[in-house]
Parts: C-alpha cells; structure tokens; sequence
C-alpha cells in the first residue's frame, strides 16, 4: 500500500480543504491523474498522484481541512495485494467516504469563465447541472457565491455552506503573496545583479519566425526569455535549486511563471521540464496556463514545483524589476521593457530595443560570481536567438 | 457587418478574453490595452479571436495600428471585404 499525502502547495500553503474526490475505492490510477480537489487561498487546486495501482481507501471527508502532508488516501499498488500489510492508522481518520464519493466529472465545457463567481460556485454549479448564468448574485459586485448555487438546486440539502470556507478571492491571494514574501524577505539574504541585453537580433528572429506562422501560433517575446532562462540555468544549475538544510539542485527546470491577477495578486505558476521544451511548446504551456492560472485553476504540481521563478513586467512599463525570491528557490529573474536606448559598440553610437535583465538570488546558496555567470549566459543565448 | 456589429464582436471577445472588464464603456479613442489590462498574450488571444470570428488574417506588424476601436473597426472592415 503506498500512503497519499497531501503534497506541498507551495511555500505560501499549509492546508486547504477538500472539496471533491474524483475517484472512488477500486479506481484505477496512472500517474498524473487528478483524484481530488482542495479549496485553497489560491482557488480550487486540482491534486495529482505521481503512483501507478488502484484506490484502496479514502480517508478524508468532503469539506475537511487538509492540512499538507497529512494521509489522504491509500493507493495498492500494481501487482500487490491490499491485504497483509494493513497499514497502522495514527490519528488520522478513518471513515471512508463512501457514500458521498462520485463519479468522475468531466472536465468542464461551456465558458462559464465570463461569468462573475467564485471558482467554488463554478464547479458545483457545473456539478448539479446548473445553469450559471441565470443566477443572481448575493456576493461583492453581484459575483455568484456558493450558496446561490446551493439555493438553486432546490433543497438537496446535505451540503453544509455553513462549515464551508469562502472561495479564493482578491483578499486571501493577497495573503498567500504576503506569507510567501514575509518568509523570504526574513530568511533569504537577496543579492541582485542586473545587466542590459541589446535585443535587436532576438526580436529580427521573432519577427522572421511569427511571419511563417498562423495567427494562432505565433510567439511571444517571452518565450525566448523563457528558453533562454532554462538554458542558461543548463549552463548554471546552482540557480536551479531549494535551499532546504543546504543547497539541494534539481534536475529538471520548472519555471515559475508570474501572472498578474488583473484583481489584483499573482499566482506564478509553474511551466514544467522547460529547457526541454521548444519555443513552440514553451508558447503552447503559457496558453494553457495562463487561463487556468486566472480562472485559479491550478494542479498541485503546478504550484509546489517551480524551481526558479521568471516575472515579466516590461509591459508595465518599467525598466529594471528588483524582485523577491519565492521559496525555498534561491532565484529570481525579472524583465523589464524592451526599450529603445542609444548603444555603444566598437567605437559606434547606434539606437538598440535594450531589455534589462536582473537575478535577485539567495547568498547563502550562491555567489555573486554564480550569479555573473548565469546573466552572462542569458545574454548569450537572447543574443544568439537561433540556438534557442 | 455595419461597424456596430463589429463593434458588438468586438466587445464580445473582449469580454470572453478578460471578464472582469467592462469593454461597454470604452471610447472610440480610447487605447484597448491600456484602458482595459490587456497584457500581450490576452492581446494575441484577442487578435487570434478577431481573425476567427471576421476570417480575416491580421499580421503582426498591424498590431500598432489597432489599438483603439476608431482604428480596429475600420480596419476589421475593409479587411473582410477582401
């Protein structure tokens, strides 16, 4: 029997509180499949497995706090038999949910998104069938909350909005932010390093390339930022890492992606294996998770994996962006515009689209010169576009 | 397409690609992106839109030249006429 626990959410997130299991005993499992949803700070986050087998047990009730880390489910796995190793239960709960478990929910497929609710009042709307549209909102602004949802499925009752929590919204991401940037301006000793990058030849790239593509497919200058990221972090792995009792590198490069809240707050998502991934893969995952990321829908993973952290806000219009490391990374990259600047190379005076890149990194992991290194790594390859 | 359906697609993308803005409320002069948030990938999701729902191919060196509705609307119109 493998033991589920209910993984980390990021720095910022000690528990959530179950909404929904998606799987019942004696489902089948591979690994990335969601099997529950928590309601979080940060919306309703889709939990993933990483195990292969079958559901044996689940142990927490519908509307239950989940603090991380606790015992969520067993899972048999493939080719073992659920029974000699009966596991010892602590003080964990026991009852199934049998009753109340259900069956797999499809994900959703009409653009509910456009209407004014909270994600918990979404998906049970979606659930019972309701037409989310039609309701009249009791929350700020007209939004629809859970319990219009609830009035308008006609008594089925058994659902308790008193113990229910209220749904993320613009007070409890601005929390989640202010936890995670407490903790790190506290603990991490920042170092910051900046340096100017002429983009001439990145965007001529970029402009030659999106001719030849669809409308549709046609890429952002933040995906060459992106790439040239997990590339030079190739190059500088000590960058890619947590500081947890000491340096701990990670093999793969998830990129924490940024994304404003237009309500206000970020959620910074993260872009998974990226120094593998193409331009054009690197422009899809942003399709996909931006949205999701705006509408707070995240999986698990997404928020517990990133192991460096990219914030673009050149479109603000700023120039150079001093940022705070989210932990337990030790890195932070930040981008400001794209701006026209005179510059002087080989005795000439010429006008360039300069961007300025900075690290903001963690001095008990690394160095100014780790740091050198990776910006000059970075210039290189948004120099070179075509090695991207 | 009179303009004023085109501009009621036009506030309908808008609306779909950023629902917590009021497009209804946007002048004709006014910038879409600036007014409204719009940061570029919702703006490419909005051009991506317009190009669906008009079948118009938009290039990306139009982009500047359409930042407002006095400029968006004219332009989506002569091009579906092509």
């Amino acid at each position: 029997m493998i033991e589920f626990r209910m993984p980390s959410l990021g720095a910022d997130m000690e528990s959530g509180f179950l909404r929904e299991w998606r799987v019942k005993p004696g489902d089948p499992i591979k690994r990335g499949d969601i099997i529950a949803e928590v309601e979080t700070q940060k919306g309703i986050i889709e939990i993933e497995v990483f195990d292969e087998g079958t559901i044996g047990e689940l142990l927490i009730k519908i509307d239950e706090k989940v603090p991380v880390g606790a015992l969520m489910a067993y899972i048999i796995a493939n080719g073992t038999s659920p029974e000699p190793s009966k596991p010892k239960l602590i003080d964990e709960k026991k009852e199934t949910e049998q009753g109340r478990t259900r069956d797999r929910i499809p994900a959703p497929r009409i653009p509910i998104h456009t209407v004014k609710a909270s994600p918990l009042a979404k998906r049970i709307a979606l659930e019972k069938g309701i037409d989310i549209t039609k309701l009249k909102g009791s929350g700020p602004n007209g939004a629809i909350t859970r319990q219009d949802v609830e009035k308008a499925s006609t008594g089925e009752g058994e659902m308790t909005a008193e113990k229910a929590k209220p749904a993320a919204s613009a007070a409890s991401i601005r929390l989640a932010v202010a936890a995670a940037m407490s903790k790190s301006n506290r603990e991490i000793p920042h170092y910051y390093l900046s340096t100017k990058i002429d983009m001439s030849r990145a965007l001529g790239w970029l402009t030659d390339a999106n001719k030849q593509r669809s409308v549709k497919d046609r890429l952002l200058p933040v995906v060459l930022l992106l790439k040239a990221v997990a590339k030079a972090l190739v190059t500088v792995p000590d960058l890619n890492a947590w500081w947890q009792d000491g340096l701990q590198r990670k093999t793969e490069i998830h990129i924490g992606f940024v994304v404003a809240l237009r309500t206000g707050g970020i959620i910074v998502p993260a872009i998974h294996d990226a120094a593998n991934k193409t331009l054009d893969d690197l422009m899809k995952s942003l399709t996909d998770i931006i949205p999701r990321a705006r509408a707070l829908r995240l999986r698990s993973s997404e928020l517990a994996d990133s192991t460096i952290t990219v914030t673009n806000l050149g479109e603000e219009g700023v120039e150079t962006v001093f940022g705070v490391i989210y932990p337990p990374q030790v890195a932070l990259v930040g981008f400001g515009g794209i701006q026209e600047q005179p510059w002087a190379e080989k005795g000439m005076l010429d006008v360039r689209p300069v961007l300025t890149a900075t690290l903001a990194a963690d001095h008990r992991a690394t160095d100014g010169s780790t740091g050198t290194q990776f910006l000059t790594a970075l210039k290189n390859f948004l120099q070179n576009p075509e090695q991207l | 397409m009179t303009e004023e359906e085109i501009k009621r697609v036009l506030i309908k993308l808008l609306k779909r690609i950023a629902p917590d803005t009021e497009p209804e409320g946007l002048k004709p002069e006014d910038n879409i992106r600036q007014v409204l948030g719009i940061d570029s990938f919702d703006y490419l999701q909005f051009i991506v839109g317009c190009d669906e729902e008009f079948h118009i191919q938009t290039p990306e060196e139009d982009y500047g030249k359409i930042a407002s509705f006095k400029e968006l609307i004219p332009y989506v119109s002569i091009r579906m006429k092509k």
